[in-house]
């Protein structure tokens, strides 16, 4: 599938703003399941450098504004042709051991119900494979965890979302992560995008985890739509949890409202 | 093993004799009158106060700013003790370096079977953004103190590395300054080993590791978190020496491909970042969000080549407890030697076996915390009732992996000024030994003294003492 995306996240600043320092994960790599065709990051007047590709695989740009500045933008525009691999990521080239991400943050810590979770979800299934046990903590997550929007933030834990009931992308992502760490088996947080169907703006900024599946390595486990990554999923990111594999990273003037907008448009070609 | 004084090695005396390297000292104390003594330790005091160094103390309350006790009466190394200690020293230096080299790109000796592989990826020491990149010259530890213990004439034991940000050099330095202001007249009696190329020395060790970027003098600083740091008198007094800008994450950002210092003329480049800040406070867009201690981007401009920074993110992986136990591996493994310092004896707790054997003995060993650090979070047990123990035993049952174990070691002991004279107390030694184009160490290092009579725990926030170090020239 040909998709083209257009994610724009403008930051207004209500008193101007200087010194503004950000590092970008913001270009897909190209993998098995990924063939970026075009790819554009425009950040305006700011200053761009230190650029490199991390261990985990990801392009890291860092941008700075000296200022002062009413509103710093970032649109992001390109072209990634897909395919399904059923969320394998194979072609990716990276050089984390995979056990590294058995390791928590505050995110994705398991508390007891998580633990329990993981213990459940699992029951009965310890002869069956390392694909069909990541299945299952996926779905175990999607039911004890209701997709609605509204009700977590930006610094819900995995722990939090579970006892709450209702999350979204990133507490579905968080809460597998934990869940698969309690049965010792690496995870990790994946940002990107999602071809939804409609060209509604908004909702196409994704989030899932990965889980390492012995034999076939990563893999990748939407557990808000109960399905591996296919050709409607483009892969930017990955890290821990949701910070450590945030796109944008940056810090703010100490003292100015910052107002955030953000904007994703993905479209499947025979849509334009 | 225990710590029975009559089993001490006291290192000024071989039998009921003093060894030569001390006669000189036997006969200066002796002549040394009371009153002259007691002005003398006011005097060294006054000395201490007034160039600033003091030694914060975390986690115990009181007065942050207390003065480390300084013990007039030197500690001697022969020129033929030295030597085994300098070699020591410099090889496993050499293999923590290649040690962090190999975890962080092939990862060899997890192949190998050598080390198990979850003490390394698992380790909280252990640095995602570290991996898959070689810094300059391939140095990830640039400063290695290597805490020494010695047990009998020719028994030396490593108790610990530090791979990090090792403090307390400023003390050897100072120690040596002072004694030299107050007794000259020994250092003519006396022929010993100069310690003050330790500037310079550290200065070139920094400048060799510039990035490839560099293309002209590189220009050095210290990034201190600032004058509430316990150290930050060491950070300004290297600085100094050194003649390199001390600054805070505040004068320093990011833009471009490098790092660059707010001065009076204008930016200028930064090309080597000798940080006496903590991994997770050097980049809150890397690291922990919150830290204000940091510079946003910097490590963006570490991994793409613009700056370096000492030591790297990551390098304490290398010295944490648990990893200690293979460093005399590690020496075989890389540098295909035997090892010339031995470890201690280590029992660790997440080892069935050990664990076993550790409960068993709780009242006769030294239980730590394998990331642990300054005396905290330790028991020792046959100086600690059933109470304390019990607790311990407590938490070892908890977490396992947490602890390791180590025999209570005979410490020698370094005749020390007490009110009734001298006497023995037990000492250990901090050299610093510098990782860069070379590997250089100055001939001595800071002794630490255990005042308190008996006494095994000789950190300095546990109030412990130091002591100028000697090395007698050949």
């Amino acid at each position: 599938m040909r998709l083209s995306v257009k994610h724009v996240t403008r930051y207004s600043f209500d008193t101007p703003a200087r010194w503004l320092v950000q590092t970008h994960k913001l270009i897909p790599s190209t993998c098995a399941s990924q063939k970026v065709l075009s790819w554009k990051v425009n950040t305006g007047d700011a200053i761009r450098g230190a650029a490199f590709r991390d261990s985990a695989g990801d392009m890291v740009e860092t941008i700075s504004v000296r200022g002062p500045v009413d509103e710093l933008v970032i649109e992001v525009t390109g072209e990634v042709e897909t395919l399904d691999l059923f969320g394998v990521l194979r072609d990716h080239r990276e050089s984390v051991p995979p056990t590294t991400y058995l390791r928590s943050t505050r995110m994705i810590r398991p508390d007891v119900a998580l633990r329990d979770l993981s213990v459940t979800a699992l029951d009965g299934m310890a002869d069956d494979s390392a694909l069909n046990r990541a299945h299952a903590l996926a779905r175990a997550v999607n039911e004890a965890i209701e997709y609605v929007p509204g009700e977590t933030g930006e610094v819900t834990t995995a722990a939090e979302a579970l006892a709450g009931g209702r999350g979204v992308c990133q507490d579905h992502a968080h809460a597998l992560i934990a869940v698969a760490h309690a049965a010792e088996i690496p995870a990790r947080y994946v940002a990107g995008y999602l071809h939804s169907g409609g060209d509604a703006m908004g909702e196409a900024s994704h989030a899932w985890a990965e889980l390492f599946v012995p034999g076939l390595g990563w893999v990748g486990f939407d557990a808000s739509n109960r399905c591996c990554p296919d050709e409607r999923y483009i892969r930017l990111c990955s890290g821990y949890d949701a910070l450590d594999a945030a796109p944008i990273r940056g810090i703010m003037n100490a003292g100015v409202e910052e107002h955030l907008d953000v904007s994703v448009a993905v479209m499947s070609q025979h849509q334009q | 093993m225990n710590g029975r004084n009559n089993l001490v090695f006291n290192e000024m005396l071989n039998g009921a004799e003093v060894r030569a390297a001390y006669q000189s000292l036997e006969r200066w104390h002796k002549s040394m009158p009371d009153d002259l003594r007691t002005l003398k330790q006011s005097e060294a005091e006054n000395l201490f106060k007034r160039v600033g160094i003091t030694f914060a103390v975390y986690g115990e309350g009181g007065d942050p700013e207390r003065l480390i006790p300084f013990d007039m009466f030197p500690r001697v190394f022969t020129s033929s003790e030295w030597r085994k200690l300098d070699r020591g020293i410099r090889q496993r230096a050499a293999a923590l370096n290649a040690f962090l080299a190999d975890v962080y790109d092939r990862r060899e000796i997890i192949k190998a079977g050598r080390i198990p592989e979850h003490l390394v990826t698992r380790n909280e020491a252990f640095e995602k953004a570290a991996i898959g990149f070689r810094p300059p010259r391939n140095v990830y530890s640039h400063i290695v103190g290597i805490d020494i213990v010695r047990t009998g004439a020719d028994q030396f034991f490593v108790l610990e590395d530090n791979c990090r940000t090792p403090s307390g050099v400023s003390y050897m330095l100072q120690n040596r300054e002072i004694m030299m202001r107050m007794f000259p007249q020994l250092f003519v009696e006396n022929r010993i080993a100069p310690v003050d190329g330790y500037a310079r020395l550290l200065k070139k060790t920094l400048a060799s590791v510039a990035p490839e970027k560099c293309d002209s003098e590189p220009t050095v600083v210290i990034l201190t978190p600032g004058q509430f740091n316990s150290a930050y008198y060491e950070h300004s007094f290297l600085a100094d020496l050194m003649g390199v800008e001390l600054v805070e994450g505040q004068d320093l950002f990011v833009e471009g491909d490098f790092v660059w210092m707010r001065t009076t003329e204008g930016p200028k480049k930064v090309d080597v970042i000798y940080r006496r800040l903590d991994d997770h406070f050097i980049d809150p867009l890397c690291f922990r969000p919150d830290s204000m201690l940091g510079v946003p981007g910097l490590m963006s401009v570490y991994r793409s080549g613009g700056v370096n920074i000492c030591s790297c993110p990551g390098a304490g992986v290398a010295d944490d407890k648990a990893i200690y136990t293979y460093v005399p591996e590690m020496i075989r493994f890389y540098l295909g030697e035997a090892p010339i310092l031995e470890n201690v004896p280590t029992w660790q707790c997440a080892k069935k076996d050990d664990y076993k054997y550790v409960l068993e003995h709780l009242a006769e060993l030294v239980v730590k915390e394998v990331h642990g650090s300054g005396g905290y979070g330790m028991l020792v047990g046959p100086a600690s009732d059933k109470s304390t123990i019990e607790l311990f035993r407590q938490k070892i049952i908890e977490n396992p992996g947490n602890y390791i174990a180590q025999p209570t070691l005979s410490l020698s002991a370094c005749p020390t000024f007490v009110d009734a004279g001298i006497a023995p107390r037990h000492v250990d030694l901090r050299p610093y030994c510098l990782v860069g184009e070379t590997i250089e160490l100055v001939p001595g290092g800071l002794t630490r003294v255990a005042m308190t009579e008996g006494s095994l725990v000789v950190n300095s926030s546990q109030g412990g003492g130091v002591k100028d170090t000697w090395v007698l020239a050949e």
